[in-house]
C-alpha cells in the first residue's frame, strides 16, 4: 500500500471528505458507547437536545461559541500566512484586562452605553494587538519561532491577570463588600459597560461575524491579502515581488491579536460583567487553544470558523450541562477527539491518495 | 566502463561511454555542466542503473542494483553536498552506516573507532580532530571527514565529485597532497572537476567528456591548459548565426565595481563591473558557482551590493531591496523558477499578477480586481501560448516549459527596461528552449536590455552581442560575438588566465 501526492484536489472531495470524517466520528463514539453499556442513539439524542433544544441550552451555546469563534478567526487569520501564532490564549487575556479597565472606567464617569461599548471593543483590539505584536516584532526582526514566543506569552498573560485580582492595589480588583474580604475578586462593570444581547444572541457574536466577514474580505479581495497570500506560500516569491515581509508579518499578527482582543471584550461586556469571577475562570476555559482546533477543522476559511465555533461550542456546552449518573462523562470528550481526529485524518485523504498494490520502481531524477 | 549509455526522459546523459581509471593513478574527469560526469559516477556507485554497457572491476564484471553493493567492492564517493550528520562526531559520522566490525556491535566502542580514524587522519595528512562535533568543523574539515569515511571502509576507488569548490586555495593544495598519497597508497582516486589548473595539477591521466560522450583520453603532463579547454569545450562555432539587426542604444544598466555576499557570507562577487545598453544581449558566460548567480540577483535587487553601484537607466538604484529594482524596470527571471519564480501553491492569474498587482490593471485602490486578473491570464496565456493553463489552475500544475512562459509573460508584460534572465532555458526541452531564445531576442528587439546568464555556450553565441566572462566573481575578460574564439572564453571560465594557474 502507498500513499501518492493528488496532482489535482477535486472540488467534491473538499466536501466528501469533512461529511465522511463527520460521520466516521459518530460511528467510532458509537462503538465505544455501546462497548461501555450505552445506548448510542439515545446518548447522540441527549446531547442534541442539550445543545439546542432544552430552555437555554441554545443561549448556553452561544456562549461556548462566541469567544471560540474570536479565537478561531484570530488563528486563522495568522496561519492564513503560516505564521503560526498560537497565542490567542494570551490575547483574549490582555484583551479582557484593557477592555475591563476601559469599561470600568468610562462605565463610571458616565460615558453613554454607545460610546463606553466602542471603547471596549478598540481597548480589546488594542490589548490583544499589543499582546501580539511582542513575537510579531520578534519573528520580523530576529527570525524568533513565533510558536513557541507566542505560546509562552500565553503564561505571562495568565499570570497577569491573575495579578490584576490578587493585588490589593490593582484597579480591577474589588475592594469594598462581604465578598471581596474573604476572597480576591475584580471590580463589577457599571451597567452602562454591558454589553446588550439581541433576545439570547450576544452582541459578541454579533461582532464576530462581522469581523469573519471582513477577515475573509481582506484575504480574498484586496492588495493586502494578495501579499499575504504569496508570502504564505513562498517566501522566497514574496521576496522577489517585491513584498515588504516585515511589514507584512507585524500587520497579519497585530489582526490576529486585535480579533483575540475583541473575544475577551466580548468575555467582559457580554459574559462575566468583571476581568474575571474567578481568578482561574477563564484561564480554564483554553478558548486560545481550542480556537486553533476551530480554525483548523474550518481550513483556515473565517466564513467557516463561525460554523464550525458553533457547532464546537455546541458539543462543549451539551457536555457541561450533560454530566453526571445517567451520561457518561467522558462522552463528549471522547467524542471531540474522534471527530478531530478523524477530520485531519480525512485531510489526507483530500491531499493525498491511497494506492493499494505492488510499487513500481521510482522514476530517477535527471 | 565500457560502452556505458543512460537516457533520461528527453536527454541521453551518456552516449557510449568508455572510461578506464588504473590502481595506483588519480584520474580527472573533465567536462563542463551537463556533460555526462555526474551520471557516470552515479552509475558507478550504483545509485543508477546503465541502459546498457557493461562495468569490469579487476577484470570482472559486476552489477550494482544499489549504492550498497557499490560500496561492498570499495567504491566510495565523496559528494559535493556533504553526507553528515552535523549533530554527532567525527567519529560517530565515519562509522555510521559501515556495516562491519565496530559498525556492528550493538554499543558503539567509541574509543577504539576514534583511535583508527585518528591514525588515518595522520596518516593521509587529513587533520580533524575524531571527537568534534561535524557542526563545529570548517568545510575543509567536513571534506575531510568524508574522505576518512571512505578510508576507514577501506575504499579501493575514491571519486571526488567538484572537491575544491568549497575549499580556499590553501585547502586545496592540501586535499591534493593527500589525494596524491591515497594513490601512493595503491588506491584509485577519481577527481571531477571543471577547473582546467587543477586537474593539471593532481592528475596522471583526464578523461573528457563533452555532450555525453568520452572525447579524449590523455596523460596530464602531455596537455597545456589551452588543449584541455579546446577538448572540453571543443564545438565548431556555427557559421549561421543569427544576423545583428539590433543597435545597440544608450546604457540602461551599469555596474561599477559591485561587490556583493555570496550565501555562505564570502564575497561572490568581487569588483565586477559592466554595462548593458538599450537593445543588445549581454551575455555572462562561466562555470556555475562564479558570482552569476548573486550577480543577477544584485541587479534584481535581492541581494544587497557590499560595494560598487548599480544603475539602471542612469539612476541609481537601493541595493537589496526588489520592489525599487521593480519600480526602476528591472524585470528577472530567476535560475529557480518553481521556488522563486513563482508562488507554486497560487493561481496561475495570481503568479501572473505577482509583480504588477499593484497598478492599475490588477487593483484599484486597496482594493484586488479580480476580474481584471482574471481577463489579463486568459490574454497572456493566449498570447504566449502557455499550454494546460486555465487562470484558476495552480501554477505548480504547470510543465517546466510552460512554467517558464508564465514567468516570462509577467516579466515581458511589466514593459521593463532590463531583463535579467538567469539560465532561462535549464531544464526545458527543444521546442522551449527555442521560444525562450525568440522571446529574448524580441524583447531585445523592442530596446529592453537583456542581461543573459548562461552555462551553455551555444545558447550564448546564439543569442549574445556582447559575451563577458565571470571567474570567482570578476569579470574575467569580454569579447564581441564576432570575435568570439571558443576557445579563449573556455579558458578564461576555466580559471586558465587565472594567475595562480600560471
Amino acid at each position: 500500500m502507498r500513499i501518492e501526492r493528488r496532482l489535482r484536489q477535486p472540488r467534491w472531495l473538499l466536501v466528501a471528505v469533512p461529511a465522511g470524517s463527520l460521520v466516521f466520528a459518530f460511528f467510532a463514539s458509537g462503538l465505544v458507547l455501546l462497548a461501555t453499556g450505552h445506548d448510542a442513539l439515545r446518548s447522540y439524542r441527549q446531547i442534541f437536545d442539550a445543545a439546542f433544544l432544552n430552555s437555554g441550552a441554545l443561549g448556553q451555546t452561544l456562549t461556548q461559541a462566541t469567544p471560540l469563534a474570536f479565537t478561531g478567526l484570530a488563528a486563522a487569520a495568522a496561519f492564513r500566512m503560516r505564521l503560526f501564532n498560537i497565542g490567542a490564549e494570551g490575547q483574549l487575556f490582555m484583551g479582557a484586562v484593557t477592555a475591563d479597565a476601559a469599561g470600568l472606567y468610562l462605565g463610571g464617569h458616565g460615558w453613554p452605553h454607545a460610546l463606553v461599548i466602542a471603547a471596549m471593543v478598540v481597548a480589546g483590539c488594542a490589548g490583544g494587538a499589543a499582546w501580539a505584536l511582542i513575537p510579531g516584532v520578534l519573528r520580523a526582526f530576529f527570525k524568533t519561532n513565533e510558536i513557541i514566543t507566542s505560546l509562552m506569552l500565553n503564561y505571562v498573560a495568565a499570570y497577569v491577570m491573575t495579578y490584576l485580582i490578587f493585588n490589593t492595589e490593582s484597579y480591577w480588583r474589588q475592594t469594598t463588600g462581604f465578598n471581596a474580604s474573604v476572597f480576591p475578586t475584580s471590580k463589577t462593570l457599571p451597567n452602562a459597560a454591558w454589553w446588550p444581547a439581541a433576545n439570547i444572541f450576544p452582541l459578541g457574536g454579533g461582532i464576530a461575524i462581522l469581523a469573519a466577514v471582513l477577515i475573509w474580505f481582506l484575504y480574498t479581495r484586496t492588495r493586502f491579502g494578495f501579499e499575504a497570500q504569496v508570502l504564505g506560500d513562498s517566501p522566497r516569491a514574496a521576496r522577489y515581488a517585491g513584498i515588504r515581509t516585515r511589514r507584512k508579518i507585524l500587520a497579519v499578527m497585530a489582526i490576529s491579536g486585535a480579533v483575540a482582543g475583541v473575544g475577551g471584550a466580548s468575555q467582559v461586556g457580554d459574559f462575566s460583567h468583571q476581568l474575571d469571577a474567578d481568578p482561574n475562570g477563564l484561564q480554564k476555559q483554553y478558548y486560545g487553544y481550542t480556537g486553533i482546533v476551530v480554525a483548523a477543522l474550518a481550513r483556515y476559511n473565517p466564513l467557516a470558523v463561525v460554523v464550525v465555533a458553533f457547532l464546537i461550542g455546541a458539543l462543549q456546552n451539551a457536555g457541561n450541562t450533560l454530566q453526571g449518573a445517567d451520561f457518561p462523562s467522558g462522552l463528549v470528550g471522547v467524542m471531540q477527539g474522534i471527530i478531530l481526529f478523524s477530520a485531519l485524518g480525512g485531510e489526507l485523504l483530500v491531499r493525498y491518495r491511497v494506492r493499494v498494490g505492488r510499487a513500481l520502481p521510482a522514476p530517477e531524477a535527471a | 566502463m565500457r560502452g556505458i549509455v543512460k537516457h533520461f526522459p528527453g536527454v541521453l546523459a551518456n552516449d557510449h561511454v568508455d572510461f578506464e581509471a588504473a590502481v595506483g593513478e588519480v584520474h580527472a574527469l573533465l567536462g563542463e555542466n551537463g556533460a555526462g560526469k555526474s551520471t557516470l559516477s552515479n552509475i558507478l556507485t550504483g545509485l543508477y542503473r546503465p541502459d546498457s554497457g557493461e562495468i569490469l572491476l579487476d577484470g570482472e564484471h559486476v552489477q550494482f542494483s544499489s549504492p550498497r553493493d557499490a560500496l561492498d567492492v570499495g567504491i566510495f564517493m565523496v559528494h559535493q553536498h556533504f553526507r553528515l550528520v552535523e549533530t554527532f562526531t567525527v567519529a560517530e559520522n565515519v562509522v555510521l552506516g559501515d556495516h562491519r566490525g565496530e559498525g556492528r556491535t550493538f554499543r558503539l566502542r567509541t574509543r577504539a573507532i576514534e583511535r583508527r580514524v585518528a591514525e588515518l587522519s595522520k596518516r593521509f595528512g587529513l587533520a580533524v580532530d575524531p571527537r568534534a562535533p561535524v557542526w563545529h568543523l570548517s568545510l575543509g574539515e567536513q571534506q575531510r571527514v568524508e574522505i576518512l569515511k571512505a578510508l576507514y571502509r577501506e575504499a579501493r576507488i575514491l571519486i571526488l565529485d567538484e572537491p575544491t569548490a568549497v575549499l580556499t586555495p590553501q585547502e586545496a593544495e592540501v586535499l591534493f597532497t593527500t589525494l596524491r598519497e591515497m594513490a601512493a597508497d595503491g588506491r584509485t582516486v577519481i577527481f571531477i572537476s571543471h577547473k582546467l589548473h587543477e586537474v593539471k595539477a593532481v592528475a596522471d591521466r583526464v578523461t573528457v567528456l563533452r555532450g555525453g560522450r568520452s572525447i579524449a583520453r590523455v596523460d596530464a603532463a602531455d596537455a597545456t591548459l589551452r588543449s584541455l579547454a579546446a577538448l572540453m569545450v571543443g564545438r565548431e562555432i556555427e557559421s549561421g548565426r543569427a544576423a545583428r539587426d539590433r543597435v545597440a542604444g544608450e546604457p540602461v544598466l551599469e555596474l561599477a565595481n559591485v561587490w556583493a555576499d555570496g550565501d555562505r557570507g564570502d564575497a561572490a562577487i568581487r569588483g565586477a563591473s559592466l554595462i548593458v545598453r538599450r537593445g543588445e544581449i549581454v551575455a555572462v558566460a562561466g562555470v556555475a558557482g562564479n558570482g552569476q548567480r548573486e550577480l543577477a540577483e544584485a541587479v534584481a535587487g535581492m541581494r544587497p551590493a557590499t560595494r560598487g553601484t548599480i544603475r539602471i537607466a542612469g539612476k541609481t538604484v537601493r541595493g537589496g531591496d526588489p520592489r525599487s529594482a521593480i519600480a526602476a524596470g528591472v524585470a528577472y527571471v530567476p535560475e529557480d523558477r518553481l521556488g522563486t519564480g513563482v508562488a507554486p501553491s497560487l493561481s496561475i492569474a495570481s503568479n501572473l499578477a505577482l509583480k504588477g498587482y499593484r497598478d492599475r490593471h490588477a487593483s484599484h485602490g486597496p482594493l484586488l480586481r479580480l476580474r481584471r486578473m482574471r481577463e489579463r491570464a486568459a490574454e497572456l496565456i493566449a498570447h504566449y501560448r502557455i499550454a494546460g493553463a486555465a487562470p484558476s489552475s495552480a501554477a505548480r500544475l504547470l510543465s517546466g516549459g510552460n512554467l517558464q512562459k508564465v514567468v516570462l509573460a509577467r516579466e515581458f508584460s511589466g514593459k521593463p527596461r532590463v531583463l535579467v534572465a538567469a539560465s532561462p532555458t535549464r531544464g526545458l526541452d527543444v521546442g522551449a528552449i527555442e521560444t525562450v531564445h525568440a522571446y529574448l531576442r524580441e524583447a531585445a528587439a523592442d530596446g529592453v536590455g537583456v542581461l543573459l546568464i548562461s552555462e551553455d555556450l551555444d545558447e550564448i553565441l546564439m543569442l549574445a552581442d556582447r559575451i563577458v566572462v565571470m571567474y570567482e566573481g570578476a569579470i574575467a575578460g569580454e569579447t564581441t560575438r564576432d570575435d568570439a574564439d571558443v576557445e579563449e572564453i573556455g579558458l578564461l571560465m576555466a580559471g586558465g588566465r587565472d594567475p595562480r594557474a600560471d
